[in-house]
C-alpha cells in the first residue's frame, strides 16, 4: 500500500479535478436545475460516512475484546473521517433540500441518522481529547454503542416520518447522470481510503516515537 | 475450584501510559510466608505494581503467574485468593462497620453471621460496630479495611501504604497481624515509602525507583541507612 | 450467583440511600423543576400546549436520570469502592446489573410523580392510558438506564466526567427518546392510537434486549485499565 500511495493520490486528485467537468456535462434534472448537482458530492459523502462509522464501531470492538492497538488507531482515524464526511453531508444536504422541498431541514430517517452519527463522532473525539487516561477505551465503548445504534435510529425515525428520496434513487438515475454519480462515488471512496491510510500511519508513527522516547531513556 | 498457589512471579512486567513508564521490566517473585516490601519514593510505580498484582490493571507487556495460573486473565476464582488494602480504603462511609463487613462478606460468598463478628473483634471495633464509618478516625477505618480485605482468607494479600495516618499502637497491631498471616502461609506484599516502618516487618526487600527494580534481596536490619541513597528523591 | 450479587449490590445502594435519601429527594426535585421550566415555555396564550406533554415527560426523565447517574457513581468514586467491587470474586457484570436495577427503580419513582403532574398541568389525560403507558415508560427507562449506567461507570475515573456523560449518553439514547415520545403522543390522541403505541413498545423492548446484552459484554473490558 505504501508504494501505491503516491500514485493513488495522483489518481484521486485527477478524479476530483475532472469531476466538476463530468458533473457539468451531466443533464440537468427537470425541476431542480443546478442545485441538484450537489447530490453528486452529497450522496457519496453520505455513503462514505456510514461505512466509516461502521468501521469505527467494528475496530472499537476489536480493540476492546482483542486489546489490539492497531484496531484503536483504525477506530480513531475512522471516527475523525466520519466527522469530516458528516460535515460535508450536513452542509451540502440543506442546500439541496431548500431547493427541493422548500425547507432547510426535515426530521426524516437519513438526515436524523446523519446528524446523530455526526454527534457521536464528535463526542468520540471530545472524549479522546478531554477524557484523561483511559479515554481510548471510553471512546471505543461509545463507538461500539453508536454503531449498534444505527439500525434502531433508522427504524425509529423511518416509522416516524419519511420525505427523503428512497434508496432506490441511485439505480434509477437516467443514463447521463449515472456515470458522473458512480464516478464521484469511486472518487470519494478512494479519497477516504487514502486519508484513512495516512491517518492510521500517523498514529503508528506516534506510537513508534513514544517507543523511541522510552528506549532513549535507558 | 479456587486455584491455590504458593508464589507469585512477575517476569519482565511493564506498564506504560503513553510516554510515561509506570513500571518497566520488573522481574520479581514473592513466596508463601514472605512479607515482601515494595519500597521506593512516591511515584515510583509501586501502586501500579500492586494494581497489576490485583488484576485490576492490565500489563503493557510481560507476565504475572500465580503459581501455575496465568495472571493475564482475571477470573473470579483467582480473585477469591487475593485481598487488597489500598490507600483509599474502599469503605462506604454512609454504612456502619457491621454493614460494610456484612456486604463484603456476602459479596465474597461467605456466611456473614459466621465471619463478621470475628473480623470486628480482630479490628478492635466490636463496641463501635453499629456506628457509621464516616464517624471513624483514620486508624479505625484502616483496621476495618484490613479486616475486610482478610474476610475470605486470601492467599495473596496486597497492601498499598497501609501505615498512613496510624499511631504507633495501631502500627504495631497491623504489623503483628501481618506477621501472623505470613506465618500461616499467606503471601504478603506491602508497598510503602516509609523505610522505618518497613524495617523489622518485611522479610524481603524489592526497591522500586522510576518504575524499575533496583534492588531485590532478603531484608536486613537498618533499611533506612542501607537504602537511603537509592530511595532519596533527587 | 449472578443475580444474588446483583441483588446484593442493589440492597447495599438502597440501604445507603435510605439513610440520607439525598439522591431521591434531589432527583425528584430536579425533575419537578424541569417540568416547571418546560411547561412555562410551552404555554401559548395562557393555554398549555397539549402536544408538548409527551416530550416534556421524557426530557425530564432524561435530564434527571443523567444527574442521578452522576450522583450515584460519585458515591462509588469516593473511597474508590468500585475498585473493591471489581476485585471481588463475583461476576463483574452482576455489579452492572445491580446498579442498573437501582437506577431503574429511582427513575420509576420519579415517573410516578411526573406523569400525574404533567397530566394536570397540560390537561393531557396520561393517567387514563396507564395500561399501555406503564410498559412504555418502563421499557424506555430500562433502555435509558442500561446505556447510562454503563457510561457513568466507565466515566468514573475520567476527567470532566460530569459533562461527558450527557455528551455520550444523549446521542445513543435517541431511539429511546423517539420511541418514548411518539408512543406517549400516540396514547394522548383522541381516540388513543393503541396499535401504534404497542409498536413503539416493541421497538423499545428490542432496543433494551440488544443494549443490555451489549453492556453485559463490554462492562468488564471497559472497566479494567
Amino acid at each position: 500500500m505504501r508504494k501505491a500511495f503516491i500514485p493513488l493520490l495522483i489518481v484521486a486528485a485527477a478524479m476530483f479535478a475532472y469531476a466538476p467537468i463530468f458533473i457539468a456535462n451531466a443533464p440537468y434534472e427537470s425541476t431542480m436545475l443546478l442545485i441538484q448537482k450537489v447530490m453528486y458530492f452529497h450522496a457519496p459523502s453520505g455513503m462514505v460516512m456510514l461505512i466509516s462509522g461502521l468501521i469505527a464501531g467494528l475496530a472499537s470492538a476489536v480493540f476492546l475484546f482483542r486489546k489490539s492497538r492497531a484496531a484503536d488507531y483504525v477506530a480513531l482515524a475512522a471516527a475523525e473521517l466520519t466527522g469530516v464526511y458528516g460535515a460535508i453531508v450536513l452542509l451540502s444536504g440543506p442546500l439541496w433540500a431548500r431547493k427541493a422541498w422548500g425547507v432547510w431541514w426535515v426530521w426524516d430517517a437519513r438526515l436524523t441518522m446523519a446528524f446523530v452519527g455526526w454527534l457521536i463522532a464528535l463526542a468520540y473525539l471530545v472524549v479522546r481529547k478531554y477524557g484523561g487516561p483511559g479515554s481510548d477505551k471510553l471512546s471505543a465503548g461509545l463507538a461500539l454503542f453508536g454503531a449498534a445504534n444505527v439500525p434502531f435510529i433508522y427504524l425509529s425515525v423511518n416509522i416516524w416520518r419519511t420525505i427523503h428520496p428512497q434508496t432506490t434513487v441511485a439505480p434509477t438515475l437516467p443514463a447521463g447522470m449515472r456515470e458522473p454519480f458512480w464516478f464521484c462515488v469511486a472518487a470519494f471512496f478512494l479519497l477516504y481510503s487514502l486519508l484513512m491510510t495516512a491517518r492510521v500511519r500517523l498514529e503508528h508513527q506516534r506510537a513508534a516515537l513514544d517507543d523511541l522516547y522510552l528506549a532513549a531513556e535507558d | 475450584m479456587t486455584p491455590d498457589f504458593d508464589r507469585v512471579e512477575l517476569f519482565e512486567l511493564s506498564r506504560r501510559f503513553g510516554r510515561r513508564r509506570a513500571v518497566w521490566k520488573v522481574t520479581l517473585a514473592a513466596h508463601s510466608r514472605d512479607i515482601l516490601g515494595l519500597l521506593g519514593p512516591n511515584g515510583a510505580g509501586k501502586s501500579t505494581l500492586i494494581g497489576m498484582l490485583a488484576t485490576l490493571v492490565a500489563p503493557s507487556s510481560g507476565t504475572i503467574r500465580f503459581g501455575t495460573a496465568d495472571g493475564s486473565r482475571s477470573s473470579a476464582a483467582l480473585r477469591a485468593q487475593i485481598g487488597l488494602l489500598a490507600h483509599e480504603l474502599h469503605l462506604y462511609p454512609e454504612l456502619t462497620a457491621r454493614q460494610n463487613l456484612t456486604f463484603f462478606a456476602r459479596l465474597y460468598g461467605l456466611e456473614a453471621e459466621r465471619v463478621v463478628p470475628g473480623a470486628l473483634d480482630a479490628a478492635g471495633l466490636t463496641e463501635r460496630a453499629d456506628d457509621d464509618v464516616s464517624s471513624f478516625s483514620r486508624g479505625m477505618r484502616q483496621r476495618l479495611a484490613l479486616e475486610r480485605a482478610l474476610l475470605h482468607n486470601p492467599r495473596l494479600l496486597l497492601l498499598d501504604e497501609p501505615f498512613t495516618g496510624l499511631d504507633d499502637r495501631a502500627v504495631t497491631l497491623v504489623s503483628t497481624r501481618l506477621r501472623e498471616l505470613a506465618a500461616n502461609g499467606a503471601i504478603v506484599v506491602v508497598a510503602t515509602h516509609d523505610l522505618d516502618l518497613a524495617d523489622g516487618l518485611v522479610t524481603r526487600v524489592a526497591l522500586i525507583r522510576d518504575g524499575k527494580l533496583v534492588a531485590d534481596e532478603p531484608a536486613a536490619p537498618g533499611l533506612r541507612s542501607r537504602y537511603r541513597s537509592l530511595v532519596s528523591q533527587t | 450467583m449472578f443475580f444474588r450479587v446483583a441483588v446484593l449490590v442493589l440492597k447495599k445502594d438502597f440501604t445507603i440511600e435510605l439513610k440520607s435519601r439525598e439522591i431521591v429527594y434531589t432527583t425528584l426535585l430536579f425533575a419537578l423543576s424541569c417540568i416547571l421550566i418546560f411547561s412555562l415555555t410551552f404555554v401559548v396564550e395562557g393555554q398549555p400546549l397539549a402536544e408538548a406533554a409527551a416530550g416534556i415527560v421524557w426530557i425530564a426523565i432524561a435530564f434527571s436520570g443523567t444527574l442521578a447517574l452522576g450522583r450515584t457513581f460519585e458515591r462509588e468514586r469516593y473511597s474508590e469502592t468500585l475498585r473493591a467491587l471489581m476485585i471481588a470474586p463475583a461476576p463483574r457484570a452482576a455489579i452492572y446489573v445491580g446498579k442498573l436495577l437501582g437506577m431503574v427503580a429511582l427513575l420509576v419513582a420519579a415517573e410516578v410523580l411526573l406523569v400525574p403532574l404533567v397530566s394536570v398541568l397540560f390537561q393531557a389525560n396520561l393517567v387514563a392510558q396507564l395500561a399501555l403507558l406503564a410498559p412504555l415508560l418502563l421499557l424506555g427507562t430500562i433502555g435509558f438506564a442500561a446505556v447510562g449506567t454503563l457510561f457513568a461507570a466507565m466515566l468514573v475515573r475520567a476527567r470532566t466526567r460530569d459533562v461527558l456523560l450527557p455528551i455520550l449518553l444523549y446521542p445513543i439514547t435517541v431511539p429511546v427518546m423517539i420511541a418514548g415520545v411518539r408512543g406517549t403522543s400516540a396514547l394522548l390522541q383522541e381516540p388513543a392510537e393503541s396499535t401504534l403505541a404497542i409498536m413503539w413498545i416493541g421497538i423499545l423492548a428490542s432496543f433494551d434486549v440488544v443494549f443490555v446484552t451489549l453492556a453485559l459484554w463490554t462492562f468488564e473490558p471497559l472497566m479494567t485499565e
